[in-house]
């Protein structure tokens, strides 16, 4: 198939799936046809869609591509959808998680000397909407268990992966300006 | 360590417990805003306009032990980390205090607050990631995806047909003939009365099975009324009947109007 023929087939496939497509993934499902072909027609596809500035747009989500609603018409979607913003984390949940997303793999005493307080409850509550994991045991005395961010992590925040993490750097100078 | 008792903290700072009567209603707002002890510590720097990178130990402390004290004045329990910091606070102090080893070659004295000045600059970084995440989660929930898609694992579309429905219908009624054939009042339901019911059962569950429907009357009239109420609402829209394999139990499944 041409590129131009795959355009459109890709564009259905992200249209349906319920998670950000990888191109490893429709590789898989257009049998056959080379991986640099479908990744030609996906960023094609991604330009085009996006060019034509209707109310959808195509992003590329957790190294997927996914079909979204445009941000600036949200008030609109959640009056139809009838749906609240959903619930906030707290401070001390997104501090723990910065700090997770940029030392991961990284351990509960390892957070606690960078955040200068304990945060095992911001723990749970970042285990449990799942925007980090387990991810095995470091191997020092006690075994503690390391955490990472999660895929849901990089949807949850609009990244295509960590590198797209605003550099730690930036912030550096906060208090001096 | 989770409380510590005023006497504790004025042994820290080494002197006696001043009057806070005034000042306590001052202090019941802003420590709320204070995380932790590294918190703490960066809005007092920032209150006092010092620069952090060369911090006045001596009266930052001072503060940091003021706001200890108040914060068990108005009988907050005093988190450890936050007793472990002003003992690191005095430790500083006291080793800025101490004369320098004046045979020390010049590169080599390092400032006791240097590893202060990294935590609370790391901590600071951290801050402001958190802040940049947060606004990116409020962008993100601003774009929708589509609703997930009608497929339901246990009830895949086959649509059933009149003939399948009718199909479920004989066979209950064929059971029930060979239980009993004892009917005893006659029910006087209408046909209206039946199907304000199974909408209604529908409102409970947006899936009710036609067998169990079909099971639970009472008489053979009953029945031949749910079959016909059954086929009145595919008619009127108001159901669609769905059935996972061939002559398996169909199921009433509520439309969306």
């Amino acid at each position: 198939m041409t590129v131009d023929e795959l355009k459109p087939i890709i564009e259905s496939l992200i249209y349906v799936s319920e998670e950000p497509i990888t191109v490893k993934q429709l590789a898989a499902i257009l049998d056959g046809e080379s991986v640099a072909d479908i990744q030609t027609a996906a960023d094609q596809l991604v330009e085009e869609f996006n060019a034509r500035g209707g109310g959808l747009e195509v992003r590329q989500l957790a190294g997927g591509y996914r079909i979204t609603t445009r941000p600036e018409f949200s008030e609109y979607v959640r009056r139809y959808l009838k749906s609240q913003p959903s619930a906030r984390l707290s401070l001390a949940a997104l501090e723990t998680l910065a700090v997770i997303a940029y030392k991961q793999p990284i351990t509960i005493p390892e957070i606690l000397e960078i955040r200068g307080v304990t945060s095992t409850s911001a723990i749970k509550t970042l285990l449990d909407r799942r925007l980090i994991v387990a991810k095995g045991h470091k191997q020092v005395v006690g075994r503690p268990m390391l955490y990472g961010t999660s895929k849901d992590f990089l949807i949850h925040f609009g990244l295509n992966d960590l590198s797209e993490l605003p550099n730690l750097e930036d912030f550096e100078d906060l208090m001096t300006s | 360590m989770k409380e510590a008792s005023g006497q504790e903290i004025n042994q820290l700072a080494g002197e006696s417990q001043p009057e806070f009567a005034e000042t306590t209603d001052q202090y019941k707002v802003k420590l709320s805003m204070f995380e932790g002890p590294l918190d703490l510590l960066l809005y007092l720097i920032r209150k006092e306009e010092v620069s952090i990178y060369d911090i006045p130990i001596a009266r930052i402390s001072e503060q940091y032990l003021e706001y200890l004290r108040a914060m068990q004045e108005l009988d907050i329990g005093v988190a450890g980390e936050f007793l472990v910091m002003a003992a690191t606070l005095i430790h500083i102090k006291t080793q800025m205090l101490l004369p320098r080893d004046p045979d020390a070659p010049e590169g080599e004295i390092e400032d006791p607050r240097k590893e202060l000045v990294y935590q609370l600059l790391e901590h600071q970084k951290f801050k402001g990631a958190a802040n940049v995440l947060h606004q990116r989660a409020m962008m993100e929930s601003a774009a929708f995806t589509r609703a997930s898609m009608d497929e339901d694992k246990d009830n895949p579309e086959v649509a059933a047909t009149v003939f399948q429905l009718f199909e479920v219908f004989k066979e209950v009624m064929d059971r029930r003939r060979a239980i009993s054939e004892i009917e005893i009042a006659r029910d006087e339901m209408t046909m209206s009365e039946k199907i304000a019911e199974i909408k209604l059962m529908l409102e409970d569950s947006a899936q009710v099975s036609a067998r169990t429907l079909f099971e639970r009357a009472r008489s053979r009239r009953e029945m031949v009324l749910i079959f016909l109420s059954v086929l009145e609402l595919v008619k009127e829209l108001a159901i669609r009947l769905t059935q996972s394999e061939i002559f398996g139990d169909i199921v009433l499944v509520k439309r969306e109007m």
